[in-house]
């Protein structure tokens, strides 16, 4: 029942966070964040009302500049219908820009609807690089991360040291198979093999003796977890239950912070994954982190919270120098202008926006502490490797996006 | 013809072939407030929820004239809905085909669909008849899980709304809503005149008394696969519609899930009322719809709804007001 307790509470929250939305209408100075999330599912701990507590500390760290900003948010619950409708009403009702938005599917669906609207889609939470790629549009900004990234930043970097041999264990559905395909292609290309992978029914597997036991058969270095969330903890908890911890590296291919909190240092030290933001990275990260820290529960921001927050700062900065009204009236051109503009925020530092909506910032390949390593909570990570932003993403030309002219 | 009046013998449901196109009055009293209801809410209400509600009024109809009429329960409905939705999606995507031809075609895979799992499933009465349309019915959502054409969990994006016949644009909400609008009534009307037929008799006369209907000489079996397969072409309409007004047509849809929601939407507006899906429908979409913040809340009322219906009025919103006034609705 923990579940439905807290979907009681987010549903209080957002209860309370639309309510303003029929009473402000009438005032045209007013920008209206929507953070659109999972709010009740698998994603809520590593976006949720975390995403939405980030894009209030953006627009708090903004001030007042002419404008007032309001946010408020809504649960899509990783249903691609719930979403569309949801974002149709919000755009229909007033909403300028839609944040966050976890899960593929339901991103492809605001993204639509966005670009037909001519409203701002700021994506922080949805892992498919096509949004940049064949989906991109000139209303749609990625943030924080997505698959080709995930895949370069975790199956390069290992092969370089050293873990040249791959098994994967794959979610059978098209988010797994793209996450191998990608990953594949970079450890092949870096001159690793992969000897073979083990494709399990998605959703409803929850025992995974009988791929890790595969696994093990196939004698690789490397076990490569093509999947997400619970079902990356499961797998984990699964090979080490076997000892293939003693002869592999675990590779997650989506992996945050929130699942290596869930997992424990000592199930899941010496994993290796990818993230572009860490809140103990530097003095910016930390000073971002001992702000919000309160309001977000008192947890460090995961990624794509802090995605949320970076998005919507810059949005808010390009809405001011462009002008209220203008900015409300064309999303595209608050798009582009965002994306004339250099970005740089506590979360991701300088950065910039690339013309098909890639946001580029460095990329981390970090290494789960041992417990003994760890000097207190959510003290987690340290960084393996360090990839530029220009180098971290797919290079533009390859990504097959209208807007991006060859 | 004969079977007229033999399927008048077999029971007293003959007597309501009274009115304008075997509608009671107050049946025509009900269809004026709803008619009223199509021509007003527009301008007043979301379009787009109004859609989505027509659609589900629509589905749940067809639902509704395979149990209400025949008295057969589908616990697979969403397979026909899901998958006409797919297939209308698809075709106007990848094809360009128009919204009516997009729709007609979700509906044609959908009826035949019907055809050979009914085909299959109407040998079996009660709980197995349910059980098999169920399975069906999952089959078919695994197939959508890992066909390509349905995109998996990401479905089917970006669908266009086209031009209605190549000529009008149905991108705007309102020239949208007078469409579906439209596509709702005609099947609405349309299960009426069915359920007032001739074949309609022989359909409630199946549903009262089966082995009575067989040793009249009918082929029950033939009336209930053609049964079926309406029942699930009506559904590929609903489904097909949906699918062009969200442009998006997704696993949701084929979910075993919808199939449960149909049969609650039909229970609580009152099974076997020509206008009580209607009414279900409006009230299941309307809580999902403004109770959404909620989250599994939804489900758990949704639950508390149906156990109070089931207890306390059996009939249905439809069903207990009809009961209470003594007409038919």
């Amino acid at each position: 029942m923990g579940t439905s307790r807290r979907s009681l509470l987010a549903g209080a929250s957002a209860a309370v966070a639309v309510a303003p939305l029929s009473r402000a209408r009438a005032q045209g100075t007013t920008i209206r964040l929507g953070v659109l999330s999972d709010m009740s599912g698998p994603y809520r701990d590593a976006t949720g009302p975390g995403s939405t507590v980030m894009t209030q500390a953006a627009a708090a760290e903004f001030g007042a500049r002419g404008f007032t900003v309001e946010v408020i948010q809504a649960d899509h619950q990783n249903r691609p219908d719930v979403g569309a409708n949801i974002a149709r009403q919000w755009f229909d009702q007033g909403v300028d820009a839609i944040l966050d938005v976890p899960t593929s599917s339901v991103a492809f669906a605001v993204n639509t609807i966005a670009r037909e609207k001519n409203k701002v889609f700021l994506n922080s939470g949805a892992a498919s690089s096509d949004l940049t790629g064949s989906q991109c549009s000139p209303n749609t900004v990625h943030w924080t991360y997505d698959t080709w990234m995930l895949a370069k930043g975790t199956g390069a970097a290992i092969v370089r040291t050293g873990g040249d041999t791959w098994f994967f264990v794959t979610a059978d559905y098209a988010f797994g198979h793209a996450l191998q395909r990608d990953t594949t292609r970079f450890v092949e290309a870096a001159g690793g093999r992969v000897l073979g992978a083990a494709r399990y029914p998605f959703p409803a597997t929850t025992d995974f003796s009988a791929f890790v036991v595969q696994a093990q058969a196939s004698r690789a270095k490397v076990l490569g977890m093509a999947n997400a969330s619970t079902d990356t903890v499961n797998t984990i908890k699964a090979a080490r239950e076997f000892g293939l911890h003693r002869n592999m590296k675990f590779a997650a291919l989506l992996m945050g912070l929130v699942d290596v909190h869930a997992l424990g240092l000592e199930t899941g030290q010496g994993l290796l994954l990818t993230e572009s933001f860490y809140w103990d990275l530097n003095d910016r990260t930390r000073a971002l982190t001992t702000r919000v820290r309160r309001a977000n529960q008192d947890r460090p921001p995961a990624m794509v919270q802090a995605g949320c927050y970076g998005a919507a700062l810059h949005y808010l900065k390009a809405v001011a120098d462009m002008g209220v009204a203008a900015a409300k009236a064309d999303g595209r051109a608050a798009v582009a202008r965002m994306k004339a503009m250099p970005t740089d925020d506590d979360a991701f530092g300088p950065g910039r926006i690339r013309e098909d909506g890639r946001k580029l910032h460095p990329v981390f390949l970090f290494e789960v502490k041992a417990p003994s390593e760890s000097r207190g909570a959510w003290d987690y990570y340290k960084v393996a490797a360090t990839t530029p932003g220009e180098e971290a993403f797919r290079p533009l030309a390859e990504g097959g996006c209208s807007l991006v002219r060859s | 013809m004969a079977s007229e009046t033999t399927a008048g013998a077999i029971a007293p449901v003959t007597r309501d072939e009274s009115g304008i196109w075997g509608f009671s009055s107050a049946q025509l009293a009900a269809l004026g407030v709803l008619l009223i209801f199509l021509g007003v809410a527009p301008f007043f209400l979301y379009p787009v929820f109004l859609m989505k509600l027509l659609c589900f009024a629509l589905f749940a109809c067809a639902f509704n004239l395979l149990i209400g009429y025949v008295g057969l329960l589908s616990f697979g409905h969403a397979a026909y809905f899901g998958m006409g939705g797919y297939i209308a999606g698809y075709t106007a995507k990848a094809y360009g085909f128009t919204p009516e031809l997009a729709v007609l075609t979700g509906a044609a895979v959908a009826g035949v669909q019907g055809w050979v799992f009914g085909w299959i499933a109407i040998r079996r009465q009660g709980i197995y008849f349910a059980m098999i349309t169920l399975a069906m019915a999952q089959m078919i959502y695994f197939v959508c899980v890992q066909a390509p054409f349905t995109g998996g969990e990401d479905g089917i994006q970006a669908i266009p709304r086209g031009a209605l016949f190549g000529s009008v644009s149905m991108a705007s909400d309102m020239s949208m809503y007078w469409f579906v609008a439209g596509i709702f009534l005609a099947g609405f009307l349309m299960i009426h005149r069915i359920i007032h037929s001739p074949y309609g008799q022989v359909l409630k006369a199946i549903r009262e008394n089966e082995p009575r209907a067989t040793s009249l000489g009918y082929r029950t079996d033939d009336y209930k696969l053609v049964a079926f397969i309406l029942s699930a072409t009506l559904a590929g309409v609903a489904g097909g519609v949906k699918s062009l007004v969200f442009g998006i047509a997704t696993l949701t849809d084929v979910h075993w899930s919808m199939s449960g929601e149909v049969v609650l939407m039909t229970l609580v507006g009152g099974l076997g009322t020509v206008f009580g899906p209607v009414v279900g429908a409006a009230v299941i979409v309307t809580m999902q719809n403004y109770l959404a913040e909620m989250g599994a809340w939804v489900t758990v009322i949704q639950g508390a709804i149906f156990v109070t219906v089931v207890l306390a009025f059996r009939r249905g919103i439809v069903g207990e007001i009809a009961h209470l006034f003594r007409v038919k609705l």
